[in-house]
């Protein structure tokens, strides 16, 4: 378990009315540890991602960042939003917004940054993704794997503590998907805080700290990769890496 | 025929009472459609019932018992204005509720996700509506915006029988004159036609613009 956590949730529950999508959960992510969460679609996964920063509410349980537990609404919940960067599966780019205007975009509106200021660090992010060459192109004008990596760079241009990938490389071709997971190793080497949803087994086997395997609303197991991947103790998740390790 | 020749002051006055109309009202139109539908998706559930309330009322409400209600009613609470404040006051409120709805159906069009981006992102519910949503919403319904309009300018017609000045009202004094009542009325439409179309061509000329290129 973590020693120092950044994110820490315990106790939660979610409902989607009738239906009991999160159940009693359990889980603290450390300072620069990469947790990958995976399971079988339904199990909750995005849900949780999605929970930390309350993009979904949840009906009861604690969840907290840096100590101090998500705010309920308003403009103390937009704060600890900026703290968090989110990457989605469907990308998500202003599609009306050059690249470079996308990435800036926040940094003017939410952090009070001058134009120049934000543009020039937009560029240097853009050229950490390799996509510098394209700032003035419309999202429209990328490939997935790009626009992507422009996702990417637009939550790290508010410095976030933490980064949470919501199945980033799911709407991906695989030619693209390695593109985007270099970025994402790059971020895990450079000591980033990272909880990612994804169902890419060799990214969470060389990047992850932590392997959590959700099943029908439930943490299932919690362990390193290796010996998740190796010797899973549970039949449901023995069942599903039978299922994803052979085809 | 010589009843534009003979009466061109008339004709003209009536016109730019009409061109006056319509601007003003628009604009209004314009500035509360654009408040009430921020209020129609805003996160405070009573600014969604007040939003949805004027609409409700505005929209199906017929535009003539509006002008009654607002020329024969703001008075007997005190508020006594000119008949062409109340006019272009009923007339903007009235098209507001159509303009709220044109851009609600723009707001549905813009993926969800965009809005969680922006939210994720630390930006605040006004600040993902204006920068995010409503300049990708306004693209998509500047068609339907420009059909509001034009139907805004011809609804102006009925300020005429509330003594206010405009283009359909000048037929009166065109039939009190004794001119052929077919002529008055076809200069009164080709009037019209000349403030719809310039509300047609300044669309069709934001849409090239602006317009969505998907």
């Amino acid at each position: 378990m973590a020693v120092d956590p950044l994110i820490e949730l315990q106790g939660v529950n979610k409902y989607y009315g009738e239906l009991h999508v999160l159940k009693d959960i359990d889980l603290a992510v450390g300072r620069g540890e990469v947790v990958v969460v995976i399971g079988p679609s339904g199990s909750g996964k995005s849900t949780l991602c999605r929970t930390i920063n309350r993009l979904e509410t949840v009906q009861s349980g604690t969840i907290t960042l840096d100590g101090r537990p998500l705010p309920e609404e308003g403009k103390a919940l937009a704060r600890l939003r900026a703290e968090v960067g989110m990457v989605f599966q469907s990308f998500n780019l202003f599609a009306h917004k050059t690249v470079l205007q996308n990435v800036s975009l926040a940094q003017v509106k939410v952090r009070g940054r001058k134009r120049d200021e934000a543009d020039r660090r937009s560029r240097e992010l853009l050229e950490r993704v390799g996509l510098r060459a394209h700032a003035a192109k419309y999202p429209a004008q990328l490939s997935g794997g790009q626009q992507q990596r422009v996702a990417i760079a637009r939550a790290l241009a508010m410095e976030p503590k933490a980064m949470l990938f919501d199945e980033p490389t799911s709407a991906l071709d695989p030619e693209m998907i390695n593109e985007v997971l270099e970025v994402m190793r790059q971020l895990a080497r450079d000591g980033m805080t990272m909880v990612v949803v994804t169902h890419e087994m060799g990214f969470a086997r060389a990047s992850a700290n932590r392997v959590v395997f959700m099943a029908d609303g439930r943490i299932v197991e919690d362990r390193a990769p290796e010996e998740f991947f190796t010797d899973p103790r549970s039949e449901r998740a023995k069942d599903f890496l039978s299922k994803i390790l052979k085809h | 025929m010589n009843v534009l020749t003979d009466n061109l002051s008339t004709y003209w006055e009536g016109f730019l009472g009409t061109v006056e109309l319509t601007v003003y009202s628009s604009l209004l139109a314009l500035v509360l459609g654009f408040v009430m539908v921020s209020f129609r998706v805003a996160p405070v559930a009573s600014l969604r019932v007040f939003g949805t309330v004027w609409v409700t009322v505005l929209r199906n409400t017929p535009l003539t018992l509006l002008f009654f209600a607002v020329l024969l009613g703001l008075p007997r609470f005190g508020l006594v204005l000119p008949f062409k404040v109340f006019a272009v006051l009923a007339l903007g409120c009235y098209t507001s509720s159509f303009i709220c709805e044109a851009l609600r159906s723009g707001i549905n069009t813009v993926p969800t996700g965009q809005g969680e981006a922006a939210r994720s992102l630390g930006m605040t519910f006004a600040q993902t509506l204006s920068a995010v949503v409503l300049p990708q919403a306004f693209r998509s319904v500047i068609p339907p915006i420009g059909s509001t309009l034009i139907a805004l300018a011809k609804n102006s017609a009925i300020a005429g029988a509330f003594s206010v000045t405009e283009l359909l009202g000048t037929y009166k004094t065109m039939s009190e004159l004794g001119y052929n009542i077919v002529w008055t009325f076809a200069w009164i439409a080709l009037g019209y036609l000349v403030v719809t179309l310039a509300i047609s061509a300044l669309f069709h000329e934001l849409e090239r613009t602006w317009g969505v290129a998907r």
